[in-house]
C-alpha cells in the first residue's frame, strides 16, 4: 500500500508555513480559506486513510508507516512514524473534521481583525502538531506534538497580546490575555514534566518508546500491580491531568477563553484538551495494569467533574461557563477511562468534540454581533434575533444534558452505567449529581442568552474594559443580527452530528455500539454483564437527571425569576465558595506562584546579582586596583626604562655569575 | 704583549661609555651614538674572542650584529624625523605621550 499517511499532518503545516511567510500580503479571503482548504484537505485524505483501514479484516486494522529514523543511539531508536489504528483513525477524523468547521467559522468570525494571517498560521501549525500527537507511533513523536498543541495554544490563548483587559459590559475582572497564555503554559508544563519523567521510566524500563514493543513487553515483564508500572502510569497521567485540565491543573481552562471563540472551540474543547484521554486511551495496557492508578484516575475524573459543574452553575460569563462545562465532560471521560471503560471515554469524547465546540461557537456568534459582549446578564431575547443560533445552540444544549436520544445523552449513559457496574455505586452517583447540574447550568445559559426580555438596547454602545481594543466594530452601538453563512452553516453541521453522533454507541438494549466495536481491536475489553433491567433502570435514571435538571434551570430563570437571588441570600458562604471557584486561584497564588515569585528574586536579585555577580565583579576590581598601582611604573621618561633595563641587566649578570 | 684581558677591558669601558650616554644625553641622536658605542663594544668582545680561541663564529656574529645596527639607526632617525614633524621638538623627556 502506498504510504500516505504523514500526509495528513503535513497538509496543515503547509498551509502554516504558506501563510506564515507570505499570508500578510494575501488578500485576506484567500490567506482564511486557503487555511481552511489545507484543513478540508487533510480531512479528505483522513477520510481515506480511515477507508483504507476498513478494508482490513478487525484484528489487522493496523496501518504503520515509517518515515525516516529520527534518534538512533545503539539499540534506541526513535522514528518519526505514523501508526493508524482505530482509536487514532477516530481522532484524526474528529481533529481533522471538527477542525476544518471550525476554521470555516473562523473566516467569518475574524473578519474584522487585521491579524489573520497570524491566527491562521497558528491554528494551521495547531491542526499539524494536533494530528502529530494522535499519528504517533511512539511516546517521543507523541510529545514532540503534546508540546507543539501546548505552544499553539499559549500563542493562540495570547493572540490579543496587545489587549489588556476583554471584559466587555461587565465589572467582572479577568486576566489579560498574555497572562493567561502564559499561565496556560506554565500549569500544563508541571504536567508536561510529569509526562516527561513517565517517558523517561518507560524507557528506562523497557528500552523502548515505541507503542508496538512497549505493550508487548509489559504484558510479559510485569504482573498486575507492579509498582514500576504504577509509577509510570501515574506520571503519565500527571501529564494528562495538566493538558486535560484535571484536578490539581485545571486551573488554566477558564482563562484560556481570552482566546478568540474559534481557539476555545478548537483547542480548548474539542482537540487539545482530549489529548490527555486519547494517551490514557492509548497507554491502556499499561494502566490496565497498574490498578491503584485507575483508581486514581476514576477519582480525580470525578472530583473533577463535580468541582467544575458546582463553579460553572454560578459564573456570569458565558464562555466561562463552558470551560467549566468542558472541565467537568472531561472529567467524566477520565471516569469512564478510571474504571476501564475506554470505548465509552473515547465515545464521550467524539460526541463531546461536537456538541461542545457547537456551543463555543454559539457563544462566539453571540459575542460576534453583541460587540463581545458575553456577560449573561446583560444578554436575553435574542432567541428571536439569531434564530439559527439559537436553534444549534439549543441542540447543543440538549445534547450536552444528556436529553434522551441526543448524543450526549448515548455516551454519558454509557459512562454512567460502565460506572456503575465496575465502578464504585458512589462514583456513579456523583455522576448522576453531576448530569444534574450539567443540565442546569446550561440550560441557564440558554435561557439567560437566548430566552426572556433583552436586558440590552438598540444601539446602545458597550463600554470596553480595555481602551487598546482596536476593534473598529466595538464602537458602533449594538445593532444584533443573525450571523452570516460561513458562521451559521458549521453550526448547522455541527448540529446534526451532535444530535446523530450518539447512534454510532447504542446502548446494549437498544442496538449495536458500533464504536464499541469498532475500538475493540485495540482494547480487547470485556463486555459489562448486566441485566437488561438494570440497564433501562440506569439509562432512566440518567435522563431524569437531565430533566430534573432542565426544568430546575426553567423555574430558576424563567418562570420565577426571584429564586436565584433569595437562594444567594440563603446561602451566601455556599455562593460565595462557587463564584470564587473555591479560592482555588487564590490558593495557588498564596502557596505556589507567590513562593515561587520570591525564590526566583531571591535566586535573581541575591544568588546571582549578590554572590555570582559580586564575585565576577570583585575580580576584575581587584584586578583593576593593582594595575592603576603598576601602572605608575610607566613613568613615560624613556630614559628611566633604559636606566631600568640596565639595572636589571646587571642584576641578571650578577645572579647567573655569582651562582656556585 | 696584548691579550684578550685588554680587549675585553676595553670593550666594558666602551660599553659603559655608551650606556651612559644613552642614560644621560637628552638627544637621540646621541642617544642613538650611545647604542652604537654599546653594539661596537660589543662587536669588539666578539672578534677579540673569536681570535684568541680561534673559532670565527664570533666574526660572523659580527656581521649580524652591524646588519641589525644599520636596520635600527634607520627605523630609529625615521622615527626622530617623524616625532620631530608632528612636535616640532625631540627632547626624549618631552616625549612621554605613554605615560602610565
Amino acid at each position: 500500500m502506498s504510504q500516505y499517511l504523514w500526509l495528513i499532518p503535513a497538509l496543515p503545516l503547509i498551509g502554516a508555513i504558506i501563510n506564515l511567510l507570505v499570508g500578510q500580503r494575501l488578500p485576506r479571503a484567500l490567506s482564511s480559506w486557503l487555511a481552511v482548504a489545507f484543513m478540508a484537505a487533510a480531512f479528505g485524505v483522513s477520510v481515506s486513510a480511515v477507508a483504507n483501514l476498513f478494508a482490513l479484516p478487525p484484528e489487522e486494522r493496523v496501518i504503520h508507516e515509517t518515515l525516516f529514523q529520527w534518534i538512533g543511539v545503539g539499540s534506541f531508536s526513535v522514528n518519526f512514524a505514523f501508526w493508524l489504528d482505530p482509536l487514532s483513525a477516530v481522532m484524526i477524523l474528529v481533529v481533522t473534521g471538527v477542525g476544518t468547521l471550525i476554521h470555516i467559522y473562523a473566516v467569518g468570525y475574524m473578519e474584522h481583525d487585521s491579524d489573520y494571517a497570524r491566527f491562521f498560521t497558528q491554528m494551521n501549525l495547531f491542526a499539524f502538531m494536533m494530528l502529530v500527537l494522535v499519528l504517533a507511533d511512539n511516546y517521543l513523536f507523541m510529545f514532540l506534538g503534546w508540546e507543539g498543541v501546548g505552544l499553539c495554544s499559549y500563542l493562540l490563548i495570547g493572540f490579543w497580546y496587545n489587549r489588556d483587559n476583554l471584559s466587555v459590559g461587565t465589572d467582572e475582572k479577568f486576566l489579560s490575555p498574555r497572562s493567561s497564555g502564559t499561565k496556560a503554559f506554565v500549569v500544563t508544563r508541571i504536567g508536561d514534566f510529569g509526562f516527561t519523567l513517565g517517558v523517561l521510566l518507560m524507557f528506562w524500563t523497557f528500552g523502548s518508546l515505541a507503542f508496538q514493543d512497549v505493550f508487548p513487553k509489559a504484558q510479559a515483564m510485569f504482573q498486575v500491580g507492579a509498582p514500576v508500572i504504577t509509577i509510570m502510569t501515574l506520571l503519565l497521567f500527571l501529564g494528562a491531568t495538566g493538558k486535560s485540565a484535571q484536578v490539581p491543573l485545571y486551573v488554566w481552562l477558564p482563562d484560556a477563553m481570552a482566546g478568540p471563540t474559534p481557539v476555545s472551540a478548537l483547542i480548548h474543547a474539542a482537540t487539545m484538551v482530549t489529548a490527555g484521554v486519547y494517551m490514557v486511551a492509548r497507554s491502556h495496557v499499561l494502566y490496565s495494569l497498574a490498578p491503584t492508578t485507575m483508581a486514581v484516575v476514576a477519582v480525580i475524573g470525578v472530583l473533577t467533574a463535580f468541582i467544575a459543574a458546582t463553579i460553572a452553575l454560578v459564573q456570569n460569563d458565558l464562555k466561562r461557563v463552558l470551560a467549566y462545562s468542558t472541565i467537568s465532560q472531561l472529567g467524566y471521560m477520565f471516569f469512564a477511562l478510571g474504571v476501564g471503560a475506554y470505548a465509552a471515554g473515547i465515545f464521550h469524547l467524539v460526541t463531546h468534540a461536537f456538541f461542545k465546540a457547537l456551543l463555543f461557537m454559539g457563544a462566539g456568534a453571540v459575542m460576534h454581533v453583541m460587540n463581545n459582549l458575553i456577560d449573561m446578564r446583560r444578554l436575553g431575547g435574542l432567541r428571536k434575533i439569531m434564530p439559527i443560533t439559537f436553534w444549534t445552540f439549543l441542540i447543543g444544549a440538549l445534547a450536552l444534558s444528556g436529553f434522551p436520544l441526543f448524543s450526549g445523552f448515548f455516551s454519558k449513559d454509557e459512562i454512567l452505567a460502565d460506572g456503575f457496574s465496575r465502578g464504585s455505586i458512589v462514583l456513579w452517583a456523583v455522576g448522576v449529581l453531576v448530569a444534574l447540574m450539567t443540565a442546569f447550568y446550561i440550560f441557564r445559559g440558554v435561557i439567560l442568552t437566548f430566552g426572556g426580555k433583552p436586558r440590552w438596547k438598540e444601539g446602545e454602545i458597550i463600554s470596553s474594559g480595555d481602551e487598546n481594543a482596536h476593534d473598529e466594530h466595538g464602537a458602533r452601538g449594538l445593532h444584533p443580527h443573525e450571523v452570516s453563512a460561513v458562521m451559521w452553516v458549521p453550526l448547522v453541521i455541527l448540529a446534526f452530528f451532535s444530535i446523530f453522533s450518539g447512534y454510532i454507541g447504542l446502548p446494549h438494549v437498544l442496538g449495536e455500539n458500533w464504536l464499541g466495536n469498532f475500538l475493540e481491536p485495540v482494547f480487547h475489553e470485556t463486555p459489562i454483564e448486566i441485566s437488561a433491567a438494570l440497564e433501562w433502570t440506569l439509562i432512566a435514571v440518567s435522563a431524569i437527571a437531565a430533566l430534573i435538571g432542565i426544568f430546575i434551570a426553567f423555574r430558576f430563570y424563567f418562570s420565577d425569576p426571584k429564586i436565584p437571588a433569595r437562594l444567594r441570600s440563603y446561602y451566601p458562604g455556599l455562593y460565595s465558595l462557587l463564584a470564587n471557584k473555591y479560592w482555588v486561584d487564590q490558593i495557588y497564588e498564596y502557596t505556589i506562584a507567590r513562593p515561587g515569585r520570591w525564590l526566583a528574586n531571591a535566586f535573581w536579585l541575591d544568588v546571582d546579582g549578590r554572590i555570582i555577580n559580586g564575585f565576577a565583579d570583585g575580580l576584575g576590581r581587584a584586578f583593576r586596583g593593582l594595575a592603576q598601582r603598576l601602572r605608575l611604573l610607566q613613568g613615560g621618561y624613556a630614559r628611566g626604562y633604559a636606566l631600568a633595563m640596565l639595572i636589571g641587566i646587571v642584576v641578571v649578570i650578577a645572579i647567573v655569575v655569582m651562582r656556585p | 704583549m696584548l691579550t684578550v684581558t685588554h680587549y675585553t677591558i676595553l670593550s666594558a669601558i666602551l660599553f659603559a661609555i655608551g650606556a651612559l650616554t644613552f642614560l644621560i644625553r637628552r638627544n637621540p641622536l646621541i642617544m642613538f651614538m650611545g647604542i652604537e658605542l654599546m653594539l661596537n663594544a660589543v662587536n669588539l668582545a666578539f672578534v677579540a674572542f673569536a681570535r684568541f680561541l680561534n673559532n670565527m663564529e664570533g666574526q660572523v656574529f659580527v656581521f649580524i650584529v652591524l646588519t641589525v645596527a644599520a636596520a635600527e639607526v634607520a627605523v630609529g632617525l625615521a622615527l626622530v624625523v617623524a616625532i620631530f614633524r608632528a612636535r616640532d621638538n625631540v627632547d626624549v623627556d618631552e616625549i612621554d605621550a605613554l605615560k602610565g
